[in-house]
């Protein structure tokens, strides 16, 4: 009965789509009043029915029922219950319930948050959101329903992939589908802005907190994923350039490309089309994405079971979206304008070329994802693509990338004197070079690469610390505090996030250039060296958990002949599906994690043992973070509190957001680049 | 105007890939083993846990060797034909029960009926190693010499029924 429920559910939130998609944009066309009204109703509509749907899909997995098809594939009884209401995103049809409750949720928060656009502007937004999510409601009801059932019912479910039975998966897909979804809010601004012709600044400023929002998101999303496969997978890596990790960060390369080139048609006007442009791809990318995990064109760890009508039935829907959106904009974007001008050396330019830089390392990685489906298609035989391309192509595109970033913020726009600002920055790129020349010897060895990567990070530090100093030094009278507090929240929120590029430059390369990891085979009682640090195998033995059985190692870590802590890596199999997971024991550390797995057991109770020494390893995540706490400072500015503050006083909504423009600090306040 | 149709055509490009891309299955990796002598077993009996079968003991006939388990889904979706097939006497088909409990593999059968002559029992997944399951379930053509001719990845269709398998099990027995 409750999944019957779902399934009408479903199919009333089908309806009400369909409508969301269809009058509020002829209404809009046409101006009727009424049929553009209906746009923020029909939009909560949905999303309840949405709501309604999912929660069903939970109860099921919840109760057990294994007359859910969907439940008997991806649940079993004795899965305990967190990883029951995961499981609910865990397969195909579940986790596409889940990107359509979330559309339907984005949906609403556009509804509830734009009281301050026009009326037409929002029903335009809201419906090509609409249309997104007939799309996806009807792939969900023709091709992958989560409702079907399995009659007679099974016995018993077969398990979730025990893989995904873990805290870290129980979060990283509804981060990752935040972001990508919410990149569809951008895109429906951009498609609204082509539909009406109308793109100043205005549109710029409405679309950048969602897009910094998605941005965020996915972020976290990616990585928590990242993180996941470092301490879940069991081989101390933590990005793999696997094709499904690369559909993430497709958009999150372009994304990033669109978070700065917004900021230009924002403050300057310019970018306009470019701007379009990246909101479009962004969110293809988003949607590519779920293709290429879904319909079993390329082989990944994170594959669906694929079906090919289900691999149909998206493409032909990416031929819809995407297609009919870059007809749009082949067909009205020459209108647009291209804005402003810039000289050759301005910080428009600068991040111009940022922008490029990060869409050519975007399209370098997706050509290497694909590669291996071209070469299929072209009959020139099955390869596959690994990191050493990926790296080979990568580090070289981000070099310049990196040095801009350094560069822009300093830079004035629409002019700048190069040779000022090398007088400006000289100090800050000999403090860098030095430091990054002399830092790997107190790692103990020094290494061109570790240098090189270091003076990337620094270069960045020290631009910042140049760019604050002088910021402060032009910012009137008043102690230092008082100047700090001066600065807006969107110009401390660019350095943050650029702060934890760095941070995660620092990781990637201490981890790269000095880990150590060792196999080796340990009797018990013996030990091995690593980093100053001794490990002593003291056996394993059997545990129970609630779904599966393990054999848990017992290791001491001693530094410096003192116990300091004991390590438990397990080695488990899971009763349902037989398969075996490897559980390493991790001490995180601000300067190193230590990595313990275990391997095979040998014969009289010795094991193959894997240790890992990994300095720095979890600076990559904490720069992550500060990326996406930069995102949150930027959607936190004073602008868009103003905005919501004037939500409650609509009248003076206008006047408000003339004061915002007009106003040089608030307008110029925010550097975000 | 062209400038701004540049994207549309890369995607188009994209497009064609894609749509290629589809018809391929790029997870069927061709087995090594095609062609070569399948690997050996020796196992128990699902049902008389008592008696053991060779595979060697096959030798001079055609077989199928059907790799299932009561907790694959997929291989309800393969089983109607699989039982259909052993009522017409084509060919024998022998099953592995892979990686499964006894008592929850015969309710199942019982359940849904007994295609095969016998199955033998592989507990540990060591037999599936050898035969490089890496799905189930899985479907292997055994010719009278004990060669491979032929892996089926995933449930058994009709199509791949009447297009591959049928046909090559005729010629294997004339």
């Amino acid at each position: 009965m409750i999944p019957e429920l779902g399934n009408f559910a479903l199919i009333l939130a089908l309806l009400l789509a369909i409508t969301q998609g269809t009058l509020p944009i002829i209404g809009a066309a046409r101006g009727i009043p009424s049929w553009i009204a209906l746009a923020r109703p029909v939009v909560q509509g949905q999303f309840v029915f949405l709501a309604i749907a999912f929660g069903c899909l939970a109860y099921s997995f919840v109760n057990n029922d294994f007359s859910v098809m969907n439940v008997a594939r991806n649940s079993n009884s004795e899965l305990p219950i967190q990883y029951r209401i995961a499981a609910s995103w865990g397969s195909h049809e579940g986790s596409l319930l889940l990107w359509v409750f979330m559309l339907s949720a984005w949906s609403v928060a556009v509804s509830v948050f734009s009281r301050h656009l026009p009326d037409e502007m929002v029903a335009r937004v809201l419906g090509v959101m609409g249309l997104v999510s007939v799309g996806f409601i009807l792939f969900l009801l023709v091709t992958s329903n989560p409702f079907d059932r399995l009659l007679p019912a099974a016995f018993e479910g077969s398990d979730l992939n025990p893989l995904l039975q873990d805290p870290g998966m129980v979060i990283h897909p509804p981060m990752l589908y935040m972001g990508y979804v919410g990149f569809s809010v951008a895109f429906a601004f951009a498609i609204a802005a082509l539909i009406s012709g109308e793109m100043d600044a205005a549109w710029a400023r409405w679309s950048r907190p969602w897009t910094t929002v998605a941005w965020v998101f996915l972020t976290i999303g990616i990585m928590l994923g990242s993180w996941w496969a470092y301490y879940e997978l069991g081989w101390g890596g933590w990005w793999f350039w696997d094709p499904v990790e690369n559909a993430s960060f497709l958009p999150w390369l372009v994304g990033t490309a669109l978070v700065h080139s917004l900021a230009v048609t924002e403050k300057r006007g310019s970018f306009k089309s470019w701007t379009v442009l990246l909101a479009i791809c962004a969110f293809s990318l988003s949607l590519l994405g779920t293709f290429l995990v879904r319909s079993g064109v390329l082989t990944s760890v994170h594959a669906f079971a694929t079906d090919p009508a289900r691999g149909v039935f998206i493409l032909a829907f990416l031929v819809i979206v995407i297609g009919s959106s870059l007809l749009l904009f082949a067909w009205r974007a020459p209108k647009v304008g291209l804005g402003g001008k810039f000289d050759l050396v301005s910080r428009e330019s600068m991040l111009l070329a940022n922008n490029l830089l990060l869409m050519v390392a975007a399209g370098s990685v997706l050509l290497g994802t694909l590669y291996p489906l071209i070469m299929d298609s072209l009959d020139l035989g099955k390869i596959s693509v690994g990191p050493p391309y990926f790296e080979a192509v990568f580090v070289p595109l981000m070099t310049p990338a990196i040095f801009l970033m350094g560069l822009g913020p300093l830079a004035r726009w629409k002019q700048a004197s190069l040779p000022e600002l090398m007088l400006r920055l000289r100090w800050a790129f000999g403090v860098s070079v030095v430091t990054a020349l002399l830092m790997p010897f107190i790692m103990g060895e020094w290494k061109p690469l570790v240098s090189f990567g270091l003076l990337l990070a620094f270069w960045v530090i020290a631009t910042i610390f140049v760019s604050i100093r002088q910021r402060l030094h032009n910012s009137g009278q008043g102690g230092l505090f008082t100047k700090l507090a001066r600065q807006s929240r969107s110009y401390y929120s660019m350095h943050l996030a650029h702060f934890g590029i760095a941070v995660f430059i620092i990781g990637v390369t201490l981890v790269n250039g000095y880990e150590t990891e060792k196999d080796v085979r340990m009797e018990i009682g013996s030990t091995v060296e690593m980093g100053g640090y001794t490990f002593r195998f003291n056996g394993a033995s059997p545990v129970s958990g609630p779904n599966y059985q393990a054999m848990r190692g017992d290791i001491d870590v001693l530094h410096n002949g003192e116990k300091i802590r004991v390590m438990q890596p397990e080695k488990r199999t899971y009763n349902a599906s037989g398969m075996a997971m490897t559980e390493p024991a991790i001490d995180t550390g601000f300067l190193r994690d230590l990595y313990v797995a275990l391997g095979e057991p040998l014969e009289d109770g010795a094991w193959v043992v894997r240790v890992y020494h990994k300095p720095f390893v979890d600076w990559i995540w904490f720069g992550c973070l500060l990326m996406a706490f930069g995102g949150i400072l930027a959607v936190t500015d004073r602008r868009y509190r103003l905005k919501v503050h004037t939500k409650h006083v609509e009248t003076a909504t206008v006047a408000d957001d003339k004061r915002v423009a007009s106003n040089p600090r608030l307008s110029t306040g925010g550097k975000k680049a | 105007m062209t400038r701004f149709l540049l994207p549309l055509a890369a995607f188009i490009v994209l497009v064609g890939f894609l749509a290629v891309g589809l018809n391929l299955k790029p997870r069927e990796v061709p087995s090594p083993l095609i062609g070569k002598p399948a690997p050996v077993f020796q196992s128990q009996l699902l049902h008389e846990p008592e008696r053991m079968l060779a595979s060697q003991d096959n030798l001079g006939k055609v077989w199928l060797l059907n790799v299932w388990a009561s907790w694959c889904v997929s291989c309800r979706e393969e089983h109607p034909l699989l039982v259909e097939l052993a009522k017409s006497g084509i060919v024998p088909i022998y099953g592995l029960n892979y990686k499964d409990k006894r008592d929850l593999a015969l309710q199942w059968l019982s359940q849904y009926g007994d295609p095969y002559t016998v199955s033998v029992v592989d507990p540990e997944g060591r037999i599936g190693i050898d035969y490089g399951v890496y799905g189930v379930p899985e479907t292997y053509v055994i010719d009278k010499n004990g060669v491979i001719r032929h892996k089926q990845i995933g449930p058994v269709t009709i199509e791949s029924l009447e297009k591959k398998i049928l046909p090559l099990i005729k010629e294997l027995q004339g």
